[in-house]
């Protein structure tokens, strides 16, 4: 009898949902541990530790998910996060690494209270106007990701520090808007623009709790599961990710895919941002995001870039997203956490996936006859 | 007018100390890039380093204690990256990404209890005659300890990287992991100790803001220098000597934006904040427009697994 | 004269997963001997030496080197034993110079790298060994024939006695070859013992003491080459006697289909790599470009194909001229590209064997397709008609590509170029790492193709190859072609010449 841990031949159907799974398993279970180590260096008795470990766990898993108040919020966070990783997986799927959504988040939120404030402002009726500004904050993400677009079209530039430089940059143009000329003169000196009219808010339900903003974002996740799966940008931007030069050889223009992917990736993020000005925030705001446009790059990735699984990730985070907020308010723990989860699931998913390659093989001293 | 000219001087000596970050953050990943591995958790990587160099700082009054402890925080996290990228050969891209999340995170969480707190901290050190030279005085030698080491660090590790036998090696594996590896070189164990020795180096860089540049702890202290130090990186075509090159002139943008800030001038502080992030966007493009014309290359295996029975 | 054999190999077998590369192979080389290593493509003969240099360790059997029982755990211990390989892809940094290739992970060098020193001890070693080499030369400059005897070089540094070359001549010119032949025969003088690893009969016949021939992985027997002749050999080698000529169909060349005209195309490294070129291919006709590899062969496949842009020239398909990057219009004037490397070029490894087989099919339009909906189903239909037509062996049309065996692969290519009907095929290096049974196909389905009226430019560097398929036959070298002969073997010394350098016309 023999062990042996051998590379597989092929990894097996169900390990594409196992793995994600596990990971995010494993990755609250190291967590327990780090907090576990941070209450001890706080309190110092382990058994106290313990018990608020639990206690943390017990409140950051259930509260989002368990009562209507925790469910809406967890509903509304998902919405971005949906957003950017449904704009993120259109890129990704040509292993563009789209850094940027972030950045487009915030630069459709610019353009959205650009019009709903400034530009259209005398448009009255509701539906033009949320359309009007939806259309605006999609072209402005997309403008945003057109600049590393060309770039790596043309100039071969990689992708992932651009899209990120223009993150900050597009949080400072904010900053310095919100501050300075967009400034609300009767805000109390608080950093935000005036408030959106009526007609540029998106409708409510379940008494304001609720914006309907959710239901697109779940058209959207449709409409790309089916262009993935069906159309000939689908299957094309498919073997760009898998072999471009094998693209090129069959005809499809690189340069042609590559900027459509980062512009509708931008402009998806774009309209993310903008759908959440509508919805919910009404009014632009420094660092309105917690990071959404960085979260959103683990959800797609846990998600295996599928829309409609993007969907149940997001809804996972935006629990999570919550959860973490309420143990800032009652445990006095950090935003920073957050990324210490994501950096966990990251690892898990990447071990995990790593592991699934192998196999444990437990052999007679028979030998693989050849085929 | 003697305005202007200590305008000039004193931007001149805060660009130094303005690129001393990056500098490490450079030098140390060019280690790691050399070997192959490639290295986007930068901003990770010295934050971790500036919250425990911080820390020892604050709990023994020992500088060197902060040094060691920050670089020891830096290998660890090196050591993360080597085992998922040359162990477990996963996408060195996404690994990059979760170590900045992980570094970002748990500095954040080990640090909460240290805002607003003051520890011992790096003075300048004047050093005998030379800083007595006008202006090249004040610009090169009126500065800290670790801005002198990283003085040295630049021509030790020009000198290492292609006048010595471990050079050699060193650029084989990155070149040609094959070759290499025929040699009898250990690939795996070149990569590992790289990844750990760039790491801790690059923790340095972080651990000078906190313990230096900004004398304090504040969460996301970094403020994106180290993607900045990924850009600078590829600007330096893995040299040495182009980094320092690189890194101050970036520091130079930073300080100008500071000092014209605190002279009044009227330019939005918001856009002098995007400046650095601006010109790091300009400096990739024209780097990969000169990379397309001169073909002059990353070591070849960078971010590509080596696996000895796939090869054949 | 009964002498301890310098080195043995008992009963070696090596698994992989899916496949028993080595099953209980034995060995023996003695001192002084050129002992060739036979087989077909994907018989075991790397593997076998795989292990022999310490890439891989066997599953089962042992080595011994006189008589004692040795364990090789990596190339650097082999090189301990004094066993040293050179392989077919050259382990070279191309960046170094030689003599940092020859220094690179020799500890006694100490700290600082002597260049001097090292640099004059190898000049004198390529000297005693009729192996000329200059140590300050950058690696990546070097032509073919210099990086292999670098590669030799580096293991005479170290002192090795028992070489392993792997296909060596597969990129030598006959001429180089003759060179490479005499450098063996030096160091075979010398003491030193020689496994040259080949699938080429002539050459065994010519160089080698002895020959061992593996199929299948398994062991097949060893002879004295003196004993034993071409025929018994291939019947070794294949396990049936193989009809290695069979009629070429006659086709009356019809009406030119390809028209090459004063083509330059520059190379990756920015040199002209095809110069000036002009050739033409009528329906029918297979045109056959004979030529050592690195002489613009793929520069020129690119440029026909749209791959590359050309300098100068122009590419004419049926008499209109073609966009020199508008791949999309080749696909769609019905211009097939089979390349050298399938894996790297023509194929998606993750995708699927349907997906793989469509993937020109929004310019093909083989499927008819809208842009909305691509027709999955029938794609699916298609493709399981043609796995069975072009007996593509896989578990099913939903695996990824990556795990097809390279003359599968080769198929599932063919089928996908060919299925179109082209009227144009450019074939570089079609039967590459493939074994008899698959080549014997490739063969069969282009010249079928000729038949049906298609026009056919095949670049390949065996010249057995090229005769057997091509109606004329042109050689090229540094991108411009010295002349044409007629498909017969009786030109091959005249081939050789043109291969290196010689215009047809100055040979006497």
């Amino acid at each position: 009898m023999r062990m042996k841990i051998e590379k597989r031949l092929t990894v097996p159907k169900y390990s594409s949902i196992l793995v994600p799974i596990l990971s995010v398993a494993v990755a609250l279970f190291l967590m327990g541990i780090i907090l576990l180590i941070f209450f001890f260096g706080r309190e110092g008795n382990l058994s106290i530790a313990f018990r608020e470990t639990l206690e943390a766990y017990k409140e950051m898993l259930t509260w989002p998910f368990a009562n209507k108040y925790g469910i809406f919020s967890t509903l509304m966070r998902m919405v971005p996060l949906a957003f950017v990783g449904l704009g993120l997986s259109f890129a990704y799927r040509m292993k563009i690494w789209n850094i940027g959504g972030e950045g487009q988040l915030y630069m459709g939120a610019l353009a959205a209270t650009w019009g709903a404030l400034y530009l259209f402002k005398d448009v009255t009726s509701p539906v033009l106007m949320i359309l009007l500004i939806s259309i605006l904050g999609a072209a402005a993400g997309g403008i945003w990701a057109l600049i590393p677009a060309l770039m790596k079209a043309f100039a071969k530039t990689d992708e992932i520090v651009v899209t990120l430089m223009l993150n900050y940059v597009a949080i400072f143009w904010v900053d310095y808007l919100v501050y300075g000329p967009w400034k609300d003169p009767k805000g109390y000196g608080f950093p935000g623009t005036a408030p959106f009219p009526d007609q540029a808010r998106l409708a409510t339900l379940f008494n304001g709790e609720f914006h309907i903003g959710f239901f697109i974002a779940v058209a959207l996740a449709i409409l790309l599961y089916y262009v993935y799966k069906r159309t000939r940008w689908g299957m094309n931007s498919k073997i760009v990710g898998d072999n471009a030069q094998a693209a090129r050889y069959s005809g499809i223009s690189i340069i042609k895919y590559t900027i459509i992917a980062l512009v509708v990736s931008g402009a998806i993020a774009g309209l993310g941002g903008a759908v959440q000005m509508m919805g919910i925030q009404h009014r632009l705001q420094h660092g309105f995001s917690p990071g959404y446009g960085y979260t959103a790059i683990i959800v797609a990735w846990l998600a295996k870039l599928n829309p409609i699984a993007i969907l149940l990730v997001a809804f996972l985070f935006g629990g999570l997203l919550v959860g973490n907020d309420q143990l800032q308010m009652f445990y006095k723990l950090p935003m920073a956490l957050i990324s210490v989860f994501q950096g966990l699931v990251l690892f898990s998913l990447l071990g995990g996936e790593a592991i699934a390659r192998y196999r444990l093989r437990v052999s007679r001293e028979e030998a693989v006859t050849n085929e | 007018m003697n305005n202007i000219e200590s305008f000039i001087l004193s931007t001149l000596s805060a660009t130094v100390r303005a690129g001393t970050p990056l500098l490490f953050a450079v030098l140390g990943t060019i280690f790691t890039e050399r070997s192959g591995v490639m290295n986007l958790g930068l901003e990770g990587f010295m934050l971790i380093g500036a919250i425990g160099g911080f820390v020892a700082s604050y709990q023994t009054s020992s500088l060197l204690a902060a040094i060691l402890v920050a670089m020891l925080a830096g290998a660890i996290l090196g050591l993360v990256h080597a085992f998922f990228t040359v162990t477990l050969r996963v996408n060195q891209i996404v690994s990059g990404l979760a170590i900045t999340m992980l570094g970002t995170g748990l500095s954040g969480l080990w640090g909460k209890d240290y805002i607003g707190v003051i520890a011992k901290r790096f003075e300048p050190i004047k050093i005998p005659v030379l800083s007595e030279i006008p202006y090249i005085g004040q610009i090169l030698f009126s500065h800290d300890l670790l801005v002198y080491i990283s003085f040295i660090l630049v021509p030790l590790m020009w000198l290492f990287i292609y006048k010595t036998r471990p050079g050699l090696t060193l650029r084989a594996v990155g070149e040609s992991p094959d070759a290499a590896d025929a040699k009898g070189i250990n690939v795996f164990a070149v990569r590992y100790f790289y990844t750990i020795l760039g790491g801790s180096i690059t923790a340095i860089g972080g651990a000078y803001l906190s313990l230096a540049y900004n004398s304090m702890w504040i969460e996301n202290m970094t403020a994106g220098r180290g993607w900045i130090a990924i850009a600078l990186v590829l600007f330096a075509t893995w040299d040495p000597a182009k980094a320092l090159i690189g890194a101050y002139l970036f520091g130079g943008i930073t300080a100008l934006g500071l000092r014209l800030q605190a002279v009044g001038a009227h330019i939005s502080p918001d856009f002098l904040k995007m400046l650095p992030y601006l010109l790091t966007i300009a400096v990739l493009f024209f780097t990969s427009t000169d990379t397309l014309k001169r073909k002059v290359g990353a070591p070849a295996s960078l971010g590509v697994p080596y696996s000895r029975e796939e090869r054949t | 004269m009964a002498e301890l054999p310098v080195l043995e190999m008992r009963n070696i077998t090596k698994a992989f997963p899916g496949i028993l590369a080595n099953d209980s192979i034995s060995l023996d080389l003695r001192k002084g001997e050129v002992h060739a290593l036979l087989g077909e493509n994907g018989a075991g003969k790397t593997t076998l030496m795989n292990i022999l240099f310490g890439i891989y360790k066997p599953d089962k059997g042992d080595i011994l080197m006189e008589g004692q029982r040795i364990s090789i755990s990596s190339p650097h211990n082999a090189l301990k034993y004094g066993i040293g390989m050179v392989q077919q892809h050259f382990t070279v940094v191309p960046s170094f110079t030689v003599a940092e290739n020859v220094v690179l992970g020799l500890k006694e060098m100490g700290f600082f790298v002597k260049t001097k020193t090292v640099e004059s001890s190898i000049k004198k070693l390529g000297e005693s060994y009729d192996l000329p080499v200059n140590p300050r030369a950058r690696v990546w400059t070097l032509s073919v024939g210099e990086k292999q005897r670098i590669e030799i070089l580096k293991l005479l540094y170290t002192g090795a006695k028992i070489i392993i070359l792997d296909e060596p001549t597969a990129v030598l010119t006959p001429q180089e070859t003759e060179v490479l032949f005499k450098a063996i025969r030096k160091l075979v003088s010398e003491g030193s013992s020689v496994i040259f690893i080949s699938h080429k009969l002539d050459e065994v016949l010519q160089i080698s003491d002895r020959v061992t021939v593996l199929r299948g992985g398994r062991f097949v027997g060893t002879e004295e080459i003196g004993s034993i002749d071409r025929r018994s050999l291939v019947r070794m080698m294949v396990g049936r006697d193989v009809l290695l000529d069979f009629d070429k169909p006659k086709t009356e060349p019809g009406k030119i289909v390809l028209e090459v005209e004063k083509l330059t195309v520059k190379n990756d490294k920015n040199l002209e790599a095809v110069r000036d070129l002009s050739l033409n291919i009528r329906s029918g006709e297979i045109l056959g470009i004979a030529g050592v590899a690195g002489n613009g062969q793929r520069e020129l496949a690119e440029a026909i194909y749209g791959l590359r842009k050309p300098i100068r020239g122009t590419v004419r398909l049926n008499d209109k001229k073609l966009g020199s990057s508008d791949i999309a219009q080749r696909i769609e004037e019905g211009v097939a590209f089979i390349p050298q490397d399938r894996r790297a070029l023509a194929t998606c490894p993750s995708l699927s064997i349907t997906e793989n087989m469509f993937m020109k099919n929004a310019h093909s339009n083989y499927i008819p397709q809208s842009p909305f909906n691509v027709n999955i189903r029938a794609m699916q239909k298609a493709t399981e008609e043609l796995v069975r037509s072009y007996s593509i062996s896989t578990p099913s049309t939903k695996t990824p590509s990556r795990f097809l065996s390279g003359g599968n692969l080769q198929k599932l290519v063919l089928a996908r170029e060919l299925s179109t009907k082209p009227c144009l095929i450019i074939a570089e290096h079609p039967t590459r790492g493939l074994d008899i049974g698959a080549m014997e196909f490739v063969y069969r389905t282009l010249l079928a193709h000729k038949e049906r009226g298609a026009a056919v430019l095949l670049l390949a560097g065996e010249l057995y190859e090229i005769f057997r398929l091509s109606d004329r036959v042109a050689v090229i070298y540094e991108g411009e072609i010295m002349g044409y002969t007629p498909p017969d073997p009786k030109f091959t010394e005249e081939i050789g010449f043109m291969m290196a350098g010689s215009r047809q016309g100055e040979i006497a």
